[in-house]
Parts: structure tokens; C-alpha cells; sequence
């Protein structure tokens, strides 16, 4: 399978997401410039973390109005797999991909550290390789990552499952101190509808190898990997 | 058009738009600044909302310039899940 990922201005784990694709996974990949307009044949695109257009205006405002947004909007639209990792989670939420806004982090600092989050839905294209209320442990790099959004669409979220990370105790309790940022409901990913797109705060590309502190991450770019695997041999089979 | 040219062009028309968080969404930023004003004495300093302010020049403040001013706002310079805008000509 092929690995696409977007290079705006500013981007800064466009190589860690690509070192997990190919170095990692032994997929292919290929960095994509924000100007292109052609994802055709890419089987998943990788909106990477960093501070696109140096979070001018708001976090991922200006990377929205890019050219390539667009044509995301349409590989979106046709159910391709995309992954928006911090500043990408922020662009997929500017360009309406995913519902909300990340504001301010309720105690002001910019948090980088390591947190737990629970996996609430391991059926996704994106989890599928953890288990049920698995916790894992990865990194968390920012200062907007406070997840906020209207109470009757949290609970649509909610209701609809579309939540699929939180913040959580070792041992798998959420509590207000093991909420880093203030998340409503200590959201730290959530998926559309459609459930091919999904956005994150911690990054799973930075805890993808045992030899930099935790692997945790490395299964969900394995379960992207299962899932297109299983898509194209369904595929061939028809 | 040179520099002087927009200088002395009396036409033009600068716009602000001010852009604040909506009620209800928690303002950290505002909240840390009136804990300061508190500790320096400013009791009657209740509540800090912290915002931002754009000046915009205009070829004009025609209808259409007013609507693409709007439009601007809606599209770009505020985050309608969390934030009001307000244009004074």
C-alpha cells in the first residue's frame, strides 16, 4: 500500500509519519506538497503534526485555504483513509472533516509529554489491530488541544461513537488530572461518521519504535495497513 | 499603483473586525490575565474575554465591499464553533 504525506509550511512530523510507513511498516510513501491536487493513488493521507503557516490566523485556519485541501475534501468524499495527527487534527477540524474546534489548553501550557489514552473503539480502520479499552501510551506535543464543541453535538458523538481516544489514568479511569488539555468528555481522537477519517492529538509517529520510549502507535498505522490489505483483497476476490 | 498613490487615496475605507470567543467558551487566556489584575490590586476588574482586533483596508465601503468583508469573517477570520466576529466601518 501507499502512504501519502502532506508537506505544508511548517509541517514538522512529515518525516516521523513517513519513517513509520516505510522504514517501520516496509510500505511505500511518498512526502506530498501542499500546491498538489492529485491523490489518486494513494491508499491513505497523512495530515502530519507541526505548525502549518506558523498557526497564523488559528492552528490549521490558513493550511485549510491550501490547494491540496481540496482535493482531500474529495478523497474524503470518496472514502479514502485519512489521518490527521495534532496541527493535522486542527486542519481537518478548520476544513469541516471532522465536527468541533481545539482551543486554548485550559491551563495555558504548551503540554509536551507522554500520556495514557484508552482505545473506545477498536472496529475502526485505524484500531482495529488494538483491543477493547486497550491503554496505550503516546506522546502529546501542543498548546491547542483542548477539544471543544456544542453539547448536542458531543453527545451526537458520543452517541454515535464517534470517539475514539481518551485521556485516562494508568489504569484506564478518566479523572480531571489525567485530562491534560480540559477535552470535553477527555477527548483525544474522534472519527467522522463515515469513519475514514480520523483525528488525533497525540501522535502515534513518534511512538511507533520500542527504542524511542513506547511502540504503542506502531499498531495503528498497522491497522490502516490490515484494513487496506483486507480492502484490496476483497477487491481482487470480486 | 505607487505608495503615494494609496496614501493620498481618500477612497479607501479601514474596517475593524473584532473577533472574540462566543459565551460559554472557556477563555484560559482571558481568565490568566484577570488573576493578574487581581494579584495587582485591580479589584473591580471582574472578567477578562481576550479577543483579537483586524484592520482592513477596503477600496471602499460599497455594499459589495461590505459583503465580501462579511464573507471574509465568516470564511476565514473567525472559527464559527467558537468565536462571534463584529465589523465597524
Amino acid at each position: 500500500m501507499k502512504f501519502g504525506i502532506v508537506t505544508f509550511p511548517g509541517s514538522n512530523c512529515d518525516h516521523d509519519a513517513y519513517t513509520v510507513a516505510k522504514d517501520v511498516l516496509g510500505e511505500q510513501a511518498e512526502y506530498i506538497w501542499h500546491v498538489t491536487t492529485d491523490l489518486e493513488s494513494f491508499d491513505c493521507i497523512i495530515l502530519p503534526g507541526g505548525f502549518s503557516y506558523g498557526d497564523y490566523l488559528r492552528p490549521g485556519a490558513i493550511a485549510n485555504f491550501s490547494p491540496i485541501m481540496k482535493a482531500v475534501r474529495e478523497y474524503s468524499d470518496r472514502g479514502g483513509l485519512i489521518l490527521g495527527v495534532c496541527n493535522g487534527f486542527q486542519i481537518l477540524l478548520e476544513s469541516g472533516l471532522l465536527p468541533g474546534a481545539l482551543v486554548r489548553n485550559k491551563k495555558m501550557r504548551f503540554l509536551g509529554r507522554s500520556v495514557y489514552l484508552r482505545i473506545e473503539d477498536n472496529s475502526t480502520a485505524f484500531t482495529n489491530r488494538y483491543k477493547h479499552h486497550q491503554i496505550i501510551n503516546l506522546p502529546i506535543a501542543h498548546g491547542d488541544g483542548d477539544y471543544y464543541n456544542f453539547s448536542q453535538n458531543i453527545q451526537t458523538l458520543e452517541k454515535s461513537g464517534q470517539v475514539i481516544f481518551r485521556y485516562c489514568t494508568r489504569d484506564g479511569e478518566l479523572s480531571p488530572s489525567a485530562n491534560p488539555n480540559g477535552s470535553i468528555g477527555s477527548i483525544a481522537g474522534i472519527v467522522n461518521r463515515a469513519g475514514n477519517v480520523l483525528g488525533m492529538m497525540p501522535h502515534p509517529e513518534r511512538a511507533a519504535e520500542a527504542l524511542l520510549g513506547s511502540a504503542d502507535g506502531l499498531a495503528l498505522f498497522e491497522s490502516i495497513q490490515a484494513h487496506i490489505g483486507n480492502h484490496k483483497l476483497r477487491k481482487t476476490a470480486s | 499603483m505607487t505608495e503615494t498613490d494609496t496614501m493620498t487615496d481618500t477612497k479607501t475605507r479601514i474596517a475593524k473586525v473584532y473577533i472574540n470567543l462566543k459565551e460559554g467558551t472557556l477563555d484560559p487566556q482571558g481568565e490568566t490575565i484577570q488573576k493578574a489584575l487581581r494579584t495587582m490590586g485591580y479589584s473591580k476588574a471582574l472578567s477578562v474575554r481576550c479577543g483579537k482586533v483586524y484592520e482592513i483596508e477596503m477600496e471602499d465601503d460599497s455594499p459589495e465591499s461590505k459583503k465580501q468583508l462579511e464573507e471574509i469573517c465568516q470564511r476565514a477570520l473567525a472559527n464559527p464553533v467558537i468565536e462571534k466576529f463584529e465589523i465597524k466601518w
